[in-house]
C-alpha cells in the first residue's frame, strides 16, 4: 500500500512541478522543451514500479522497470547479437534496397505520362496493403535468415517511397521549368539541377516513413520463421516461456533503434534540404 | 476512357509477369519429380505441370481465385475453413480497436490542446511513439491480456486500440489547433465562451484533419489486428501462419487478397464517411 501511495504522491508532485514549468518563462525555452517531457516520462517509470510493488504485480504480467533495466544490463551480448541480425542485417538492408528501387522507379515513370496513369492506382492500392502479409510467402522463397526479411521490407518500402518521389517530381513549378528550358537544359540537366532537388522534401517524408516500417517489417517476418537469433525471434520466443522482462527489454531497444534510425534519416534530410522553410525557423 | 487503357494495360502486365514467374519459380519442382522417375520432359509439358502444383513456389493467378472462390463463395460462412469467417473475426476486431482508439485519442487530443503542462509532457513522446515499432508489442500484449482472462477478441483489440491511438491524437491536435488566431480573436469579441469556441470553431475545423488521421489509423489497426492473430486460433494473421507451416501457398494468397481487399474497403468507407458529412458541413473536399 505504501508504494501505491508514494507513487501517486510522486505522480501529483511531479505533475504540479510540470504545470509550474510548463507556465513559467523557462517552459518557453528549449530547458523547458526537453525537461518538462523528460520528467513525465521519468514519474512514468517511478509510477509503474510502484505500482508493481505495492500491488505485487506478477512478472509474468507486467515486470518492473528496474527488472527490465536489469535484463538488459544483463543480456547484452544477446540484444547486441539481435539488434544486428534484425536491424543493422534485415532492416537496413532492406530499406537500402526498397527506397533506392522506389526512387529509381518514381524516375523512371515520370518520364511516361502512360506507365503513371497505369501504375500510380496500382501503388496507391498496394500501399494501403496489409503488406507486411507477404512475410509468410518471402520466408518461403528466401529462407529463414536476413534475406527474407530484407525481402518483405523491400516490397514494404517500395510504394511509400515511390508514391512520394512522384509527387515530389512534380513539385518544381511551371516557371522554373520554363526558366530551365530558356536555358536550353537537357532533360538529365533539369532533372539533376532543379526537379530532384525540389524534390527532396517529399523523398524524405517518403524514406521517414519507411523507417519505421522497415523495422516493423524486418521483427513481424521473424514470427513467421527465423533462424535463432533476432528481435522478432527473441520476443515470440520469450513470450513463449513468459520472461517478459527480456520482451520489455527487446522492446525497449526496438524504440531506442527506431528512433535512431528516424533521427538519422532526419538528420540527413535536415543537411540536403536546408533550403527548404520547414527547416530554415 | 482513356484514364482505364493504361491500367489495364499495366494489370494485364502484371498478370503477365504473375505467370511467367510462377512457371519460372515451379519449374524446378518439375524438373526434380521427372528427375527422380528417370524421365525427361519438354517445355511444354513443364508449363503445363507448374499451373496446377498442389503447393507451388508461386501459385498462378488462376490457382489463387479457384482458391479464393473456394474459401469464400464455397464454404458455410460459419465453417472455420471458410475466410469469410476469419476476415469477421478480423474485423470485428479491427474495428473495435479503431473506435476505442479513436475515441481516446480525441479525448486525450483536446487535453493536449486546452492543456499547456499535458501538451509539453505527452506530445513529444506521442511524436516519438510512431517511430517505434509498437506492433512488436502485439504477441506479448496478447499473452498478457490473456492471462488477466480476457479473450482473444480484446487482447486484438487492445493492440488495434494502441495502434489507433496515436495518428488520431496527432492529427487531432493539429486539427483543433488549425483555427487561426483571427478567427479565435473574432469569436472573442463576439464574447463567446470557451465550450463555444470549442463546438462551433475548433472542433468543425478539426474534422478533415480527424478523417485523414483516420485513414491512417485504419491500416495500421488492420496490420496489428493481424499481427496480434499470429497467436490465435482464429482470424485471418491465423490463417497466414497455418499456411506457411502447412507449405499452402494459395491459401497465404487468398488470404492476403481479402485482407487486402478488406483494407481498401475500409480506406474506401472512411473517404466515403468523409465526403458526406464534409458535405453536410458546407464544406468544400
Amino acid at each position: 500500500m505504501i508504494w501505491i501511495s508514494a507513487s501517486i504522491a510522486v505522480w501529483l508532485l511531479a505533475w504540479r512541478l510540470n504545470v509550474i514549468l510548463a507556465n513559467s518563462a523557462l517552459g518557453a525555452g528549449a530547458v523547458g522543451r526537453l525537461l518538462v517531457p523528460a520528467i513525465f516520462g521519468l514519474t512514468l517509470l517511478v509510477v509503474w514500479q510502484g505500482i508493481v510493488w505495492g500491488a505485487d504485480v506478477s512478472r509474468v504480467i507486467l515486470p518492473a522497470p528496474s527488472e527490465i533495466g536489469a535484463a538488459i544490463v544483463g543480456n547484452l551480448p544477446i540484444l547486441w547479437a539481435d539488434f544486428v541480425q534484425t536491424v543493422l542485417k534485415g532492416a537496413v538492408s532492406g530499406f537500402v534496397i526498397g527506397c533506392s528501387l522506389g526512387f529509381l522507379a518514381a524516375i523512371v515513370m515520370d518520364r511516361s505520362a502512360f506507365l503513371q496513369a497505369g501504375f500510380l492506382p496500382v501503388a496507391k492500392f498496394i500501399s494501403a496493403m496489409p503488406i507486411v502479409g507477404i512475410a509468410p510467402i518471402m520466408v518461403m522463397w528466401f529462407g529463414f535468415g536476413w534475406q527474407s526479411k530484407a525481402a518483405v521490407i523491400v516490397v514494404m518500402v517500395f510504394f511509400p517511397v515511390l508514391v512520394n518521389t512522384m509527387a515530389g517530381l512534380s513539385a518544381a513549378d511551371r516557371m522554373q521549368r520554363d526558366l530551365m528550358a530558356t536555358f536550353s537544359a537537357t532533360y538529365a540537366q533539369t532533372l539533376i539541377k532543379l526537379r530532384l532537388p525540389a524534390a527532396m522534401p517529399f523523398v524524405f517524408n517518403g524514406l521517414k516513413i519507411a523507417t519505421t516500417l522497415a523495422l516493423i517489417g524486418a521483427i513481424v517476418a521473424e514470427f513467421f520463421g527465423s533462424p535463432i537469433v533476432g528481435m522478432g525471434f527473441r520476443i515470440s520466443a520469450e513470450v513463449g516461456r513468459l520472461g517478459l522482462d527480456m520482451v520489455w527489454a527487446e522492446i525497449a531497444v526496438a524504440a531506442l533503434a527506431g528512433s535512431a534510425f528516424y533521427g538519422l534519416v532526419a538528420l540527413v534530410e535536415a543537411r540536403v534540404t536546408f533550403w527548404h522553410p520547414s527547416q530554415r525557423s | 476512357m482513356s484514364r482505364f487503357v493504361p491500367l489495364a494495360v499495366v494489370l494485364l502486365a502484371i498478370t503477365v509477369l504473375w505467370y511467367g514467374a510462377a512457371v519460372w519459380l515451379n519449374s524446378a519442382w518439375v524438373y526434380d519429380q521427372a528427375a527422380r522417375d528417370g524421365g525427361q520432359v519438354g517445355f511444354a509439358d513443364m508449363v503445363a505441370a507448374t499451373m496446377g502444383q498442389p503447393r507451388p513456389v508461386l501459385p498462378a493467378p488462376h490457382q489463387v481465385a479457384v482458391e479464393f472462390s473456394r474459401m469464400v463463395f464455397e464454404t458455410r460462412v460459419t465453417s472455420p475453413r471458410s475466410l469469410v469467417f476469419h476476415a469477421w473475426v478480423t474485423l470485428s476486431g479491427t474495428l473495435m480497436g479503431f473506435v476505442l482508439g479513436t475515441v481516446m485519442g480525441v479525448i486525450l487530443a483536446v487535453g493536449i490542446v486546452y492543456n499547456r503542462a499535458m501538451d509539453m509532457s505527452v506530445m513529444p513522446w506521442a511524436i516519438a511513439s510512431q517511430m517505434v515499432p509498437i506492433v512488436a508489442l502485439a504477441p506479448m500484449l496478447a499473452v498478457v491480456l490473456a492471462q488477466l482472462g480476457a479473450g482473444p477478441a480484446v487482447s486484438k483489440a487492445f493492440v488495434a486500440s494502441y495502434l489507433t491511438f496515436f495518428p488520431v491524437v496527432v492529427g487531432m491536435v493539429a486539427g483543433l489547433r488549425s483555427p487561426d488566431p483571427m478567427q479565435l480573436d473574432l469569436l472573442r469579441t463576439y464574447g463567446a465562451t470557451g465550450p463555444a469556441a470549442f463546438w462551433k470553431l475548433r472542433l468543425p475545423s478539426s474534422v478533415k484533419f480527424l478523417f485523414t488521421s483516420a485513414k491512417v489509423a485504419i491500416a495500421a489497426a488492420l496490420v496489428g489486428t493481424i499481427v496480434a492473430e499470429l497467436n490465435q486460433p482464429t482470424g485471418l494473421g491465423a490463417r497466414l501462419l497455418s499456411g506457411s507451416y502447412n507449405g499452402q501457398t494459395a491459401m497465404i494468397w487468398a488470404t492476403l487478397i481479402v485482407a487486402a481487399l478488406m483494407a481498401g474497403a475500409l480506406v474506401v468507407l472512411i473517404e466515403v464517411a468523409e465526403r458526406l458529412t464534409l458535405r453536410r458541413m458546407g464544406i468544400q473536399p
